[in-house]
């Protein structure tokens, strides 16, 4: 709740989540608010400048950028922060059991990560895509598999470290239930680690989905995707750059907003970082309230 | 009252082949009786700490048992009146609970009403030497001394009989270490709590402890009264002992602060 609050008071952050929810929910509602079908050529209107009825212009095949542009909100985005959620709660979840109860457990969910892990990342993909042929769903189960041992990984190092640490054994040592500390002690601090490396596996996955479209393995053609439709824009770059430029944006802003979000949680979570809403604190900074006379040489 | 019999404790075995079994604890056997200081001493890697983490049920021993009170310290139940501070006060409270936060957790788990925790917290944190403006600090705006002070409020929150102390003053510098060390004599006095000071610093257990226990390698050298340190017949309690005693006149003689220090060493 109070976590909540503190977000929303920083206005780059309430920015930023207002950003996300918007597209969120442009992404879902794309029927309704794109002004056309994203798949409809006009080969009349090839490469032609923004205009009252298509305000972003049309692509290569005279399609409106601006309904591709939403419509590629599905797959460039929602579909992978689900891909990311699916992977981050598996991973995470066993990456926090390897790094609080350490031994056996620790050893077997690392073995399996490290097989995991030594498979190169696109190698892999292409092996599943391989398997169960292309298309955005078999990528994202590519994702899935290959993002979780990565997430697994991360999470242990982090939990590890809060998980020796003097406040958790003063916990266990007064009996303190090993749900309980994992579930306040031990999540909460080690958030701020999670949300940076699940926003910086958003970035990538956005850019790796259009990668693999561009090989024809992602997003089968004529469906539009933020990744394709910059793939799509590469040959006409000098002359029309402002077809490049609408999905590239797109996939700036929304990677960057996702990033100040993940700041900003860490930012409400750590009090250590919180601005100084509170008194100022005795004796900090520049600031020393209360100069005790014989103490100050 | 606690009771050590037989305990032994490797880590390792379980996959790490360099050290597959390595035995970090053998043999150990103690008591501590009640209202006593146990100093336990020994070099860094000797094993005290593991000892400590036995002592608090936050590890389990292979072999041998740990009794207070004639109930087992693997329960649950029977490590309610042991309590512990450590070493790391920076790692010690929760980085984003408060102080307030720290001190109610284990009332609460204890039983304590929500209506008596507040005052009891402010009782705990004047028997410390704080006063109720700490309630709302987080442990980043604590000094080390005001940090442990507030550890060892917590400790003796939940009225336990035993405190065991893992180099509780040892990363504090000497005068705060010594007001530290006057507070716990302090708190032994009026409450009769028993502790276990684990350290490597000799001057200190000497002054705090009634008897001594040097550990080298993972077991017990010798255990002597801190009143008849004369008496101590191992070789390797004897090298700690007058080390110490050496590096206490060196520091007499060159710091400034040495009159404090000299009342502290026998
Ligand atoms: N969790 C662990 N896993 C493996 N080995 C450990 C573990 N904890 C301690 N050890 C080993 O046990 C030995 C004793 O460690 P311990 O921490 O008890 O020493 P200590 O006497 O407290 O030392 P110090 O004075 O430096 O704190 C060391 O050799 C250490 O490497
Ligand atoms: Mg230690």
């Amino acid at each position: 709740m109070t976590i909540h609050r503190k977000m929303w008071s920083d206005k780059l952050t309430a920015i930023s989540l207002t950003v996300i929810a918007m597209v969120a929910f442009l992404g879902i509602c794309a029927p309704w608010f794109a002004p056309h079908s994203p798949e409809q050529v006009h080969m009349e209107l090839r490469y032609a400048s923004p205009s009252w009825q298509y305000l972003l212009g049309n692509d290569h095949l005279g399609r409106c950028v601006l309904s591709r542009l939403i419509y590629g909100i599905r797959p460039s985005v929602l579909w992978v922060l689900a891909a990311l959620l699916v992977s981050l709660s598996f991973g995470g979840i066993l990456g926090i059991l390897a790094g609080y109860f350490r031994g056996k457990t620790d050893q077997m969910i690392m073995r399996v990560c490290d097989i995991m892990l030594s498979f190169p990342g696109y190698v892999m993909s292409l092996a599943v895509v391989g398997i169960l042929g292309p298309g955005i769903q078999n990528i994202l189960i590519a994702f899935v598999i290959m993002k979780w041992a990565w997430f697994a990984r991360v999470i242990r190092t982090s939990v590890m470290q809060f998980a020796e640490a003097d406040y958790v054994r003063f916990a266990k040592a007064i009996g303190v239930g090993n749900a309980v500390i994992i579930w306040k002690h031990i999540l909460p601090v080690a958030l701020p680690d999670i949300a940076v490396i699940s926003s910086s596996a958003f970035g990538t996955m956005i850019l790796q989905i259009s990668g693999l479209s561009f090989l024809g393995l992602g997003i089968q053609a004529p469906h539009a995707e933020w990744g394709m439709m910059l793939n799509e824009a590469r040959g006409v770059m000098f002359s029309r750059p402002e077809l490049m430029l609408a999905p590239g944006l797109a996939i700036v802003i929304v990677v960057s907003a996702v990033n100040f979000c993940s700041d900003a949680l860490q930012a409400a979570l750590d009090p250590k970082l919180q601005k100084n809403t509170r008194k100022p604190l005795r004796g900090q900074g520049l600031f020393p309230a209360k100069p005790k006379g014989e103490e100050v040489a | 009252m606690l009771t050590v019999d037989q305990v032994e404790k490797s880590y390792g075995g379980a996959g790490r082949l360099s050290r597959r079994g390595k035995k970090v604890l053998q043999n150990i056997s103690f008591v501590v009786e009640e209202d006593e200081v146990l100093g336990i001493i020994g070099e860094s890697g000797s094993g005290k700490s593991t000892l400590g983490r036995l002592l608090l049920g936050i590890e389990k021993p292979d072999k041998g048992t740990l009794h207070f009170d004639d109930r087992d310290i693997a329960a649950r139940a029977g490590r309610r009146r042991i309590s512990a501070v450590f070493q790391d006060y920076t790692s010690s409270i929760h980085p984003y609970y408060t102080v307030e936060k720290a001190l109610a957790e284990p009332l609460k788990l204890y039983g304590w009403k929500d209506g008596d925790i507040g005052l009891r917290i402010d009782f705990l944190l004047r028997q410390v030497g704080l006063d109720s403006s700490y309630r709302s600090k987080y442990p980043h705006e604590l000094s080390g001394g005001e940090a442990q002070r507030v550890c060892i409020a917590r400790a003796i929150s939940t009225e336990p009989k035993c405190i065991v102390l893992d180099e509780a003053v040892s990363s504090l510098d000497a005068s705060v270490q010594f007001q530290v060390l006057e507070l716990l004599k302090e708190l032994k006095a009026s409450y009769g709590i028993s502790y276990i000071f684990i350290t490597h610093d000799i001057q200190a257990a000497v002054y705090l402890c009634d008897r001594l226990m040097f550990i080298r390698s993972g077991q017990i050298e010798e255990i002597v009264s801190a009143r008849q340190l004369t008496e101590v017949r191992s070789e390797y309690a004897a090298a700690m002992l007058d080390m110490a005693l050496r590096l206490a006149g060196q520091g007499e003689a060159s710091s400034a602060g040495g009159e404090q220090r000299k009342e502290r060493i026998w």
